[in-house]
């Protein structure tokens, strides 16, 4: 057979209106129309997904449902009902944020008083901001370590002396620990691998520190607490 | 409860947590409540254990008290037993609720307030015994603040305690120990003996004042409602003290309001904390015919009492038969004796300490001495830093080594010594200052045996306590250690051991050791104890009068040209006098002249139990008898003429609050006179 028979002649116009040539116009119009639609589709995701990034607290609501449903779903389910259902969503969160963002919570602000008293405690009986404050590249490790055993005495006693502290771990660091649902998070902190709900099982690597008393002294009108050590001079 | 559960019970029930927390901070306060009841039941396990002979010859360490802020309790109606300690370096407050009159007795020991530097106002457990005379520009305005006085006459307490450490010519201390020192007027303003002319000084009277009116006020502020003048108040005062020692005490507690005080000897407290703790047990601890020592080594001194156990219908009896010698010799020497001892060391390099570097070694030796006691390491570093801001710069630094530590207390303080020693005095130098007569031999075994030597009759007159024949010393049974000196094992065993020794050497049984005594709190505790116990509540120490009283009477003979006229001694106290007694010297007659004061020279023995009032000896052992300060008489003119002669006699009573009163009575008419214990000498 002679091949150049079989060419494809692409100018040449269909002469006859057959049953075959039906079917090829319509699945080229079927296909097209697909196409469309999932552009459409693939054009109004991307849209609405700029919308929510703007808004910070959405974030999470999105993720969720996209996570739960896989895309595969959104493109053949499609459009009416999603849509329909994000647009609630984004009510309902503006709502929330309204809230909360005229409320600012009130810092507690340290003390300064109380924290000037323990520096004149730490310097009075144990000299602490000589030692810290002192430029200590000039001395060996011997001199250094013999002073910091005095220093450390002292302040070992100021501590004991005005605060009484507990570990709040009553067993052994090392030791395995479960931690109920509910348990205090201010006072145990989990670390590395948090999944899944309490309880949580877990190795004690700080037993932690609380302080149960404290026993600061009290002081008479007028008293400067920034005077942290008096100069002193002999007379 | 383990923490897993701790987490549990707080998730289901935050309220119950709640409730914890509050318990939590209700803790402190009875802190040394509970404290105590841990160690009776130390106590109580060990009597179960044991088969009622050999107790265990291990001191129990007394924790560091710590501080508490206490509530104001402002209920009223309520009736306390208080206590005090008023101590040579600090005073401590106990107190026990005894409203409702059951036999339940609970005690805390009182958080003093009081200034521990300028402008801070603190509550500690003790009141160092200082004051302070501060020059008019030292400390900012208005710094002396006290929460009941915007301008307190004195500074005392912490603060007194630590300016005079940098300032020692203004620092008033050991007001205590002046008032039993024969020669010197107590209430005249003598202290600072070493200050110069322009600061103010007081007397240890004034001085002992103000101790007690800032006890009263920081008392007042936590109890609105019971002030301590309406109160069982117990002072404790040193068995050695002499009855013009004691009347002071008594009259300065009457000068702030105190008048209702009535005193107790600091052995006998120290015995009464510890049969407190016991809660009953102590009669299986004592039995009869036991000789209890007591050794109450305090900051400045040294304080001995023997005080037998006799059966009386089946009930034990507790005697005071004997106390020592008013002995200045205390815990504090002991770290000035290894302050020294490092001195030295350290000048043999060729160093020059300054004063205020020995004070801080004074003060490292105490902490580097507790350490060394309480734990097997052989040498605890000893570092002093510069005064200034630098801290490595010119810092001093030594070592306090076990060896010294062995050689310089334990050999020094208590030598093994035979009880035949005693202590060595020798004659003071011409040029001496006028301080204290500080003891000169630091051998405390010398002083305590010279004490049991000295006592061996004291319990003869007691049913059920026999001495074997041959016998050189009085044998205890029991000791009991009071003061914090005896936290350190070493020095307690070290006691133990020598006494051991002694009774040895005389086939005696070896002493017991009565534990569980609460050495740096017994005195205040016991004393408090003691206002239940007045209450018909428990066991009560007999003993009256650790001495007997003479006066000197010049004796008609004619006088020797060059020799002071002969003396005789009239016993005008017997030994033993119990509280609330007196008696009369009728059959003797004095000329009084009216206007005129007549002084009297005044004796004091204790050992001459035998005498009875009238008792006139012309011949005495120099160590039989000793001399206490003049004692002086002045009839008042009421109703008689000036230049009138009055016969009268002499008499004493011991009264309730536990003083001697001596009194001249008329023998015409009903008129008496009170013989006052001359401070003026």
């Amino acid at each position: 057979m002679d091949i150049t028979n079989y060419t494809i002649d692409l100018a040449l116009k269909p002469t006859t209106f057959d049953l075959w040539h039906v079917c090829l116009a319509g699945t080229v119009a079927i296909l097209a129309g697909a196409l469309i639609l999932t552009l459409l589709s693939l054009v109004m995701c991307l849209a609405r997904r700029k919308e929510t990034t703007d808004a910070e607290p959405q974030v999470k609501i999105v993720e969720k449902i996209v996570q739960s449903e896989p895309i595969v779903q959104i493109v053949e389910k499609i459009v009416e009902v999603p849509v329909e259902k994000i647009v609630e969503k984004i009510v309902e969160v503006e709502k929330i944020v309204q809230i909360p963002a005229p409320a600012p919570v009130v810092l507690k602000e340290a003390n300064a008083d109380a924290a000037l008293q323990l520096l004149y405690l730490l310097q009075n009986d144990a000299r602490f901001i000589d030692f810290i404050k002192e430029d200590m590249s000039g001395h060996s490790d011997e001199d250094v370590g013999m002073v910091a055993r005095v220093i450390h005495e002292g302040c070992n006693k100021v501590l004991d002396e005005h605060f009484s502290f507990s570990p709040i771990a009553k067993e052994n660091e090392g030791d395995s620990i479960t931690l109920l649902e509910g348990y205090d998070a201010a006072k145990v902190r989990v670390t590395g691998n948090i999944v899944g709900n309490p309880p949580f099982t877990g190795k004690i690597i700080h037993k932690g520190w609380q302080v149960t008393d404290v026993r600061l002294p009290s002081t008479v009108q007028g008293y400067n607490s920034n005077v942290i050590a008096p100069a002193e001079v002999e007379l | 409860m383990s923490f897993f559960d701790q987490m549990k019970k707080k998730a289901v029930e935050t309220a119950q947590a709640d409730e914890s927390k509050k318990e939590e901070a209700k803790k402190p306060e009875k802190s040394v409540e509970v404290k105590a009841e841990s160690k009776v039941d130390a106590v109580k396990s060990e009597v179960a254990t044991e088969a009622a002979k050999e107790l265990p010859k291990k001191i129990e360490v007394a924790p560091i008290a710590q501080k508490s802020s206490s509530k104001i309790d402002t209920s009223e109606g309520k009736h306390f037993a208080v206590g005090i300690d008023l101590g040579t370096t600090h005073c401590v407050l106990s107190y026990a609720d005894i409203t409702e009159g059951d036999d339940e007795f609970s005690q805390q020991v009182m958080g003093i307030s009081q200034l521990t530097s300028p402008s801070i106002v603190e509550e500690k457990f003790q009141l160092p015994s200082f004051l302070y005379q501060a020059h008019d520009a030292e400390l900012p305005a208005n710094s002396t603040a006290l929460p009941w006085n915007a301008k307190p006459d004195f500074i005392v307490g912490e603060i007194a305690r630590s300016l005079g450490s940098k300032t020692p010519i203004r620092l008033v201390s050991s007001a205590k120990s002046w008032l039993c020192h024969a020669g010197v007027d107590c209430k005249s303003p003598i202290l600072p003996a070493e200050a110069p002319d322009e600061v103010q000084r007081v007397s240890p009277f004034d001085a002992t004042k103000a101790y007690l009116q800032h006890m009263r006020d920081a008392w007042l502020l936590l109890h609105p409602n019971a002030p301590l003048s309406e109160q069982d108040l117990v002072l404790t005062v040193p068995a050695s003290f002499d009855p013009a020692a004691r009347e002071l005490t008594v009259e300065a507690a009457r000068a702030v309001g105190l008048s209702h005080a009535i005193l107790l000897e600091e052995p006998q407290a120290a015995l009464y904390s510890w049969i407190e703790q016991t809660h009953g047990e102590w009669r299986k601890q004592a039995k009869t015919g036991d000789v209890i020592l007591v050794i109450d080594v305090g900051g400045g001194t040294t304080d001995l009492s023997l005080i037998a156990v006799t059966e009386k219908d089946g009930v034990l009896d507790l005697t005071r038969v004997a106390v020592g010698e008013h002995i200045l010799l205390g815990g504090d020497n002991m770290d000035l004796a290894l302050a020294y001892t490092v001195k030295a060391k350290i000048e043999k390099d060729g160093k020059r300490l300054e004063p205020w570097q020995v004070q801080a070694l004074t003060h490292g030796c105490r902490d580097a001495k507790e350490k060394i006691f309480s734990s097997d390491v052989t040498s605890v570093p000893l570092v002093v830093p510069n005064r200034g801001s630098s801290l490595i710069d010119g810092t001093l630094r030594s070592e306090l080594t076990r060896d010294e530590v062995n050689s310089v207390l334990i050999e020094g303080f208590l030598p093994k010594v035979t009880v035949s020693e005693r202590p060595v005095s020798r004659p003071r130098g011409g040029l001496q200052t006028k301080g204290l007569p500080y003891a000169q031999d630091a051998g405390i075994t010398r002083h305590l045996a010279a004490f049991l030597a000295k006592q061996q009759n004291a319990a003869n007159d007691l049913d059920g306590i026999d001495l074997p024949k041959g016998a050189t010393f009085l044998h205890p049974t029991a000791v009991l250690f009071n003061g914090g000196v005896f936290k350190a094992e070493a020095l307690s065993q070290r006691l133990i051991d020598v006494l051991n020794s002694w009774l040895k050497t005389e086939n005696a049984p070896e002493v017991r050791l009565l534990a569980g005594a609460d050495l740096d709190l017994a005195v205040a505790r016991g004393a408090a104890y003691y206002g239940f116990v007045r209450k018909g509540k428990g066991v009560r120490i007999k003993g009256g009068t650790a001495a007997a009283y003479y006066v000197g009477i010049e004796s008609a003979m004619p006088s020797v040209p060059g020799m002071p006229p002969e003396i005789q001694a009239l016993c005008i106290a017997p030994f033993g006098m119990e509280e609330g007694t007196k008696v009369e010297l009728s059959d003797s007659e004095f000329g009084l002249v009216v206007g005129e004061q007549v002084r009297f020279r005044f004796f004091s023995s204790n050992t001459r139990r035998e005498d009875i009032i009238g008792t006139r000896l012309d011949y005495w052992q120099d160590d039989e008898l000793s001399e206490l300060n003049e004692i002086e008489v002045t009839l008042d003119q009421e109703g008689r003429r000036s230049g009138e002669v009055v016969s009268v006699h002499l008499g004493s009573a011991v009264t309730e609050v536990g003083t001697l009163e001596l009194q001249a009575f008329s023998n015409k008419d009903n008129g008496h006179w009170k013989i006052e214990f001359d401070v003026r000498s």
